[in-house]
């Protein structure tokens, strides 16, 4: 099955998503409304025409005017992929439902997004940082993530060896 | 009087205590099995028998209740450094720290904007060889080790260092 063949069922079925297809990318990109996430999502796993039963995977995205989170989906069945994009404004939080619920590997990914990227997922049964401390603060892939000097008291900025040698030689 | 009568006297050896204990601590360091990154990598190829650091008497131990040293051997980040802070509290003293590799000694490739890891390991732990490289090799690893052998053999009790 193709996106625009895939879109268009989509659009019937939720009429309220706000679904948008982006032709200008090499594979088509579906753009949906964040609320219609987990169900256009659960619709695109158990329906049998599509049986996307794998995501392959969840990123997390800034782009100049907004944060996303990006849905690769493929079919091991029928052998076609998807792509799903929610998006928000810089100004709000992005949050969206979570769809770890429906593929497990989900859980992981979205915590990661949260991690780096800030981006909330409802109803997650674990909401935590994976890969840094829990008490790290800001999200350190956004564009204007300011690093923190210590933590912990652990220096993390790098010494300035030029000034330390300039008072050696003196 | 029996076999043992009068065989021992000749093989006395005299020596000092510094002698002893530094040729006995040096002949025998045990580094904590301990990989961060792509340095552990070059770790283990130093410790298997292509290079065989058993011939040193370096052979790694899986707890740091019974490690000399600690080899630092990759990328320190700061939760990483917390942990390691921890792991060097419990090795039992006198114990030394290897610091291996860019990342470790300088933060190498993370240094200007690696904003988890720490810009030199030497922050937080008293570092007594530095290995340079990225990865270093082998050659320089076991060199590494020559080296902290020296210093060890310069200790003495009355000043211990490490």
């Amino acid at each position: 099955m193709t996106i625009p063949e895939i879109f268009n069922i989509l659009q019937e079925k939720f009429p309220e998503a706000e679904l948008v297809l982006e032709e200008n990318n090499p594979d088509p990109i579906i753009r949906a409304k964040c609320e219609a996430i987990a169900d256009i999502s659960l619709l695109l796993r158990d329906d049998p025409d599509f049986s996307f039963d794998s995501l392959m995977c969840l990123s997390g995205v800034e782009t100049v005017e907004e944060f996303q989170t990006v849905y690769h989906l493929y079919s091991m069945l029928h052998n076609h992929k998807v792509t799903l994009r929610a998006g928000g404004t810089k100004e709000e939080e992005l949050i969206v439902p979570t769809v770890s619920h429906i593929w497990p590997t989900a859980d992981w990914h979205e915590r990661e997004s949260f991690d780096l990227f800030g981006i909330k997922y409802t109803d997650h049964p674990d909401p935590r940082r994976i890969l840094l401390p829990d008490d790290w603060v800001g999200y350190p892939l956004r564009k204007d993530y300011e690093p923190q000097k210590t933590w912990h008291k652990i220096p993390l900025t790098a010494i300035d060896y030029k000034e330390e040698d300039n008072g050696d030689e003196s | 009087m029996g076999l043992i009568e009068g065989r021992f006297e000749p093989n006395i050896i005299v020596t000092s205590t510094d002698a002893i204990f530094n040729w006995a601590r040096s002949r025998s360091i045990w580094p904590l099995t301990f990989g961060l990154a792509c340095c552990a990598i070059e770790m283990m190829a130093t410790n298997a028998s292509r290079f065989d650091l058993d011939r040193f008497g370096i052979f790694p131990r899986p707890t740091p209740r019974q490690s000399d040293c600690l080899l630092i051997s990759g990328t320190v980040t700061a939760k990483m450094g917390e942990r390691l802070v921890t792991l060097y509290e419990q090795m039992s003293e006198p114990r030394y720290v290897i610091s291996m590799g860019s990342c470790a000694n300088s933060g190498g490739p993370y240094c200007d904007h690696g904003y988890h890891v720490i810009k030199g390991v030497d922050q937080i732990l008293p570092v007594d060889v530095y290995i340079p490289g990225c990865p270093p090799r082998p050659e320089a690893l076991i060199d590494g080790f020559l080296k902290l052998r020296d210093l060890i053999m310069k200790e003495t009790i009355a000043k211990p260092s490490a």
